[in-house]
């Protein structure tokens, strides 16, 4: 039970990651883009790829930080993952999403995500292979922290959850405190007067994308430290992550924080009383649920 | 000869069922402008139904009631209506892409009841075992797969005809007032989350049909048949041959089935061993390509939405509101 809270509180944080950038987008561009889970798997491989680099070009920085699997090198491939995917966003934007939003709707825009989620997903595949993989093939070791209740915790986990909480709390400075958060909130609240105010939509969608992007690339390496790397993780986690930003209220980044901890909770606490072979079903029940009980989320409003 | 006959068969046997498949997904995306994003959810839950209702009796196993085969065709055609009952309540009302991550959803919980629900749907075996209608009493198995062919030819023409006579009907000109404008049409006093539901519902029990006359063909149904990538192909092919158009929809299906199998043939044959792996890997970046390229560069598909014309209004008149109304949809 405190093990399953545990692992709960810690899968939510990632999915809170990740549903950030998922809300921003579908509450500025009204569009629910199925390739944004894939930005994890970009950012997750990314940063395989640099801190393969980093080790190999300076071993120094590969040694660890105490109890942790982390090390400089992951550390700086992290850094550039964050960077790498939120390019990625936009460039995956200029290509396809704005010709797309200035011929067509949006829901053609969701039919496009698909297409650009399966090429994303397919690619890595292609070049990383269909495998599971590790930053590191040395074993975590799990300490016990109390036996009776049972729980299991390793470094990483916490530090995972830690890093995962100052990103958010971060952000919510960003939006709560600073010009380019109002900007960006204006924007959300309501694009045409927040261009009659002189904001630049574009720019705000620029970067929307590098934040989403960004968010979503340590939402990856975090999924990658705690689990594995795999070509699918993106896949996996989409419906989950749909989950957070419906739940949440679109729109609302603390919204998102929230669906993504109540998400990864439920999914946790669920197994101990359905099989787990219906794991990847459970976020499905919850966006019924919430659709058919509070259709715009706990903190959104009507649109 | 025979050889090439009965591949030709085979092939168009099963391109055809899919163009039944993707007859019921034009309904939804070329008429309606829903998005449909499970469309293997509701294939399957044809094709389940099917095997379930009409298959043999299986030890300790729920199903195997032997109802004779046009029931048991009805029973999982109902049934994939009753799961688009289910999803359509929630998001009909709602903005445009819940539904597409409703549906996106429920494929994603069928695959998991079709893998892990044995007493059910025999988990990842599947269930085998079933008796197609009338294949002892033919005898002939080339004769018997050509009967099939003119089954699939048959439902096919059925399914086309009742589409034709839809949209071209008050219903049809309804469903297509609420995806060009719904703020309109709800100003004349309809109620587009009714008429989207109707419509939903009616696309799902054509995917239903499809997915049963799939089961059939294969006497066979496991979670393998109805996988994400099937939704992609059916897609794929619709957007090809060109959304709002059956005919468009039947050409499509035909060129992206011919190009998934013969990719796929030449996959297989041509490229490096180590690469053999990679096969569905390769045809998965296909099918994500031609979805975004047609997308981007022949948004109207092969052969794009033909203009009906209503009587009451003057041809050209009609056309200037089409293209002024078709950058306004979804508000």
């Amino acid at each position: 039970m405190i093990q399953s809270l545990f692992d709960g509180i810690l899968v939510g944080a990632i999915l809170s990651l990740g549903a950030i950038g998922l809300t921003l987008m579908m509450h500025i561009l009204r569009f629910a883009n199925f390739s944004h889970a894939e930005l994890l798997s970009v950012g997750a491989y990314v940063a395989l790829v640099f801190d393969g680099a980093f080790a190999t070009l300076a071993p120094f920085l590969t040694n660890k930080w105490g109890a942790l699997s982390a090390t400089t090198a992951l550390a700086l491939a992290t850094l550039l993952a964050i960077a790498i995917a939120g390019v990625t966003a936009v460039i995956a934007d200029r290509l396809v999403f704005k010709r797309l939003r200035e011929a067509a709707g949006p829901l053609t825009m969701v039919f496009a995500s698909f297409g650009v989620a399966l090429i994303m997903r397919n690619v890595i595949g292609l070049i990383f292979g269909l495998q599971s993989i590790h930053y590191s093939n040395e074993i975590a070791f799990a300490v016990v922290v109390s036996t009776d209740p049972f729980l299991l915790v390793k470094p990483d986990q916490l530090f995972v959850l830690a890093l995962a909480l100052v990103a958010m709390a971060a952000l919510h400075v960003v939006m709560a405190r600073t010009p380019l958060g109002f900007a960006l909130r204006a924007i959300s609240e309501n694009p045409s007067l927040a261009q009659v105010n002189g904001i630049n939509l574009s720019r705000m969608v620029t970067i929307t994308w590098l934040i989403g992007g960004g968010m979503a690339a340590l939402a990856g390496v975090s999924y990658a430290v705690t689990n594995h790397l795999s070509p699918v993780m993106g896949r996996d986690l989409v419906l989950s992550l749909f989950a957070a930003a419906i739940l949440g209220g679109l729109g609302s980044v603390p919204g998102a924080v929230i669906g993504g901890f109540v998400v990864g909770l439920a999914s946790s606490l669920a197994l101990l009383i359905v099989p787990a072979g219906y794991k990847p079903a459970i976020p499905f029940l919850l966006i019924i649920i919430a659709l058919y009980v509070r259709p715009n989320g706990l903190f959104g409003e009507a649109r | 000869m025979i050889g090439l006959i009965s591949y030709l068969t085979f092939f168009l046997t099963i391109a055809l069922i899919l163009a039944i498949a993707v007859l019921g997904l034009n309904l939804h995306w070329g008429y309606t402008g829903i998005f449909n994003g499970g469309v293997a959810a509701f294939f399957g839950a044809g094709a389940y139904g099917l095997i379930i209702l009409g298959g043999p009796d299986r030890a300790g196993e729920f199903g195997g009631f032997g109802w004779p085969f046009p029931l048991a065709m009805a029973g999982g055609v109902v049934l994939a209506g009753l799961l688009a009952l289910i999803v359509g309540l929630a998001t009909t009302k709602l903005r445009h892409d819940y539904l597409a991550i409703a549906t996106f959803g429920v494929a994603v919980a069928v695959e998991s009841v079709a893998r892990n629900a044995e007493f059910l749907t025999g988990g990842a075996k599947g269930v085998r075992g079933f008796e197609r209608p009338l294949e002892a009493a033919v005898g002939n198995p080339f004769v018997y797969s050509l009967l099939f062919l003119a089954l699939v030819v048959a439902c096919l023409a059925a399914v086309y005809w009742a589409l034709e006579r839809t949209v071209r009907s008050p219903f049809g000109r309804l469903l297509r007032a609420i995806r060009e404008d719904e703020v309109a049409a709800r100003a004349l006093g309809k109620s587009p989350a009714r008429i989207r539901l109707q419509s939903f519902i009616l696309g799902a029990m054509i995917m239903g049909l499809a997915g049963g006359l799939y089961a059939t063909f294969y006497a066979f149904v496991s979670p393998q048949d109805i996988l994400p990538i099937l939704t992609f192909q059916i897609w794929a092919m619709l957007i090809v041959g060109g959304a709002g158009n059956n005919k468009g929809a039947i050409l499509g299906t035909l060129i992206v089935w011919g190009g998934w199998v013969a990719s796929g043939w030449a996959l297989t044959r041509y490229a490096p061993v180590d690469w053999q792996l990679y096969t569905g890997t390769i045809q998965y970046i296909l099918i994500g390509l031609v979805i975004v390229l047609t997308l981007l560069a022949r948004p109207k598909g092969l052969l794009p939405e033909e203009l009906t014309v209503s009587t009451a209004v003057a041809p050209n008149e009609a056309q200037s509101n089409l293209s002024e109304t078709k950058h306004q949809t979804q508000q």
